[in-house]
């Protein structure tokens, strides 16, 4: 199956359009922002301050990339662990988020989050940092340089692929996938 | 002493300039089985989408060789397996100084990440230079220093799990805690994922015995025969669980489980299951 090109930011209709299973090739601008970060933007938020980029249909990449080599625009840059900013992704899509990239389980309430925002989660391949930076064309660090790797950036996506893990309609990859190939013990 | 025992000098400058190199290779060269495994696994793998999470670990390890760069930006906790010979002499300083001054140059000359906070529950303020490493030292007979380090990445470490068991759960007990760990861990491993796992000791060397045992080659069996039928059961029973590479469903969820055993407490049964993701770093170097 080709994947399918979408382009940030995301629209409602793009969101309600992707399904569970469907693999995407993301171009466009994608923030990069994991634990640190998250923490920073939630206390942004319920102080009522501005953000340092724009939350509306916004992308985040759950990644802090090894240092970039003179010459690279970025250095190996796959995803980590969602699960560990699930209590901060609701607040994020209530103030607009449309779509997170990382790899892992979320919670039953970043799930309801997605169904009511609507957003989209999608898996990238963890453990092929090197692979997936070569699909990262921009890269500027616009806030919290002082955090190293969970500074937030503006990256710039070419055809990034991924796979949607978790639709705004309730379907779960990683949960259909396990389904089908688990085998009964005795 | 009746007898004087020759001992070789050793300077500690060399230690660090081992570990320095052992940091870098780690992360841009992975081990040539686990390389072969994930070919292997692309084989093997029923599932499309498996396969071709595979045919992409793959390719992802030879851009990382070639152009070393890290082969997941998680460059890891610098974790160290050392086995000093009781005749080696160090001289120059300090032999942990040395590793953490290694670990440092490598972290700094290979633009790896620097993953390390310091007070955890706190600040969780970043070392700046990967250290401190952690270091298991063995004194073993001999005049060599064997030093393997292994590159532990975040994600999978905490998908571990510690079980102290009664000893009335016997095997399937053991069973039980490896299936169930790898079960809720799903996706969030990086799957495929290799299983060191650790039984008997006391709750501190369980897990070391876990970690070390994440060191044998895929594809062999241990020694034992006992404990090699044991592996084979735990391999089987993981990969029925259809979790797949990435946690997207698929036969091939598990490379290898490899099992150190040792003799327990009496009232005690302690299993310690270390999560290692497909990305199995560690390099060996004998000084």
């Amino acid at each position: 199956m080709a994947a399918r090109k979408i382009v940030t930011p995301l629209t409602d209709d793009v969101v309600r359009s992707l399904h569970a299973g469907d693999e995407v090739a993301i171009s466009g601008v994608v923030y990069q922002a994991r634990d640190a970060a998250h923490k920073r933007l939630v206390a942004l938020l319920e102080a009522g301050e501005p953000l340092p980029f724009e939350l509306q249909g916004a992308v985040v990449y759950y990644m802090g990339p090894s240092p970039t080599k003179p010459g690279a625009v970025i250095g190996s840059a796959g995803p980590t662990t969602s699960g560990r900013m699930d209590a901060y992704a609701p607040t994020l899509m209530s103030h607009g988020l449309k779509g997170m990239i990382g790899k892992g389980l979320r919670t039953p309430e970043v799930k309801l989050a997605m169904a009511a925002a609507p957003a989209v989660y999608f898996a990238a391949t963890g453990g092929a940092g090197a692979l997936l930076a070569r699909r990262i064309v921009g890269n500027e660090v616009i806030a919290y340089p002082e955090l190293g790797p969970e500074a937030i950036a503006r990256l710039t996506f070419d055809d990034f692929p991924a796979i949607v893990v978790n639709d705004c309609h309730g379907a779960d990859l990683y949960e259909e996938g396990r389904k089908t190939y688990a085998r009964q013990e005795r | 002493m009746s007898e004087a025992h020759p001992s070789r000098e050793l300077d500690v400058a060399d230690v660090t300039a081992a570990v320095r190199e052992l940091c870098m290779t780690a992360n841009f060269d992975l081990p040539a089985d686990v390389y072969g495994a994930l070919r292997a696994g692309a084989q093997a793998e029923e599932s499309p989408a498996g396969k071709a999470i595979f045919e992409q670990l793959v390719e992802n390890a030879d851009i990382a060789r070639d152009g070393r760069v890290p082969i997941c930006q998680d460059t890891g906790f610098a974790v160290f397996f050392v086995n000093l010979g009781q005749d080696v002499h160090l001289v120059g300083g300090s032999f942990d100084d040395a590793v953490n001054e290694g670990v440092r140059r490598g972290y700094a000359d290979g633009y790896l990440r620097k993953s390390i906070v310091a007070q955890p529950a706190h600040a969780r303020a970043n070392t700046t230079d990967n250290t401190p490493a952690i270091v298991h030292t063995t004194i073993v007979p001999g005049d060599e220093v064997e030093i393997t380090m292994m590159a532990k990445g975040g994600g999978a470490e905490n998908m571990s799990s510690l079980a102290m068991l009664k000893p009335s759960q016997g095997w399937p007990g053991v069973v039980a805690a490896v299936v169930d760990t790898v079960s809720r861990a799903g996706s969030n491993p990086c799957p495929p994922i290799v299983l060191g796992v650790g039984i008997g000791g006391t709750i501190d060397m369980v897990t070391v015995l876990a970690k070390k045992a994440l060191l044998r080659e895929i594809g062999s069996s241990h020694p034992d025969e006992r404990i090699a039928g044991m592996e084979v059961e735990l391999l089987d029973r993981v990969n029925a669980l259809g979790i797949g590479p990435q946690g997207l469903g698929g036969t091939q969820t598990c490379l290898a489980v490899f099992i150190e055993e040792m003799p327990s407490h009496i009232a005690s049964m302690p299993v310690a299951v270390n999560v290692q993701c497909h990305a199995q770093r560690h390099k060996r170097i004998v000084l």
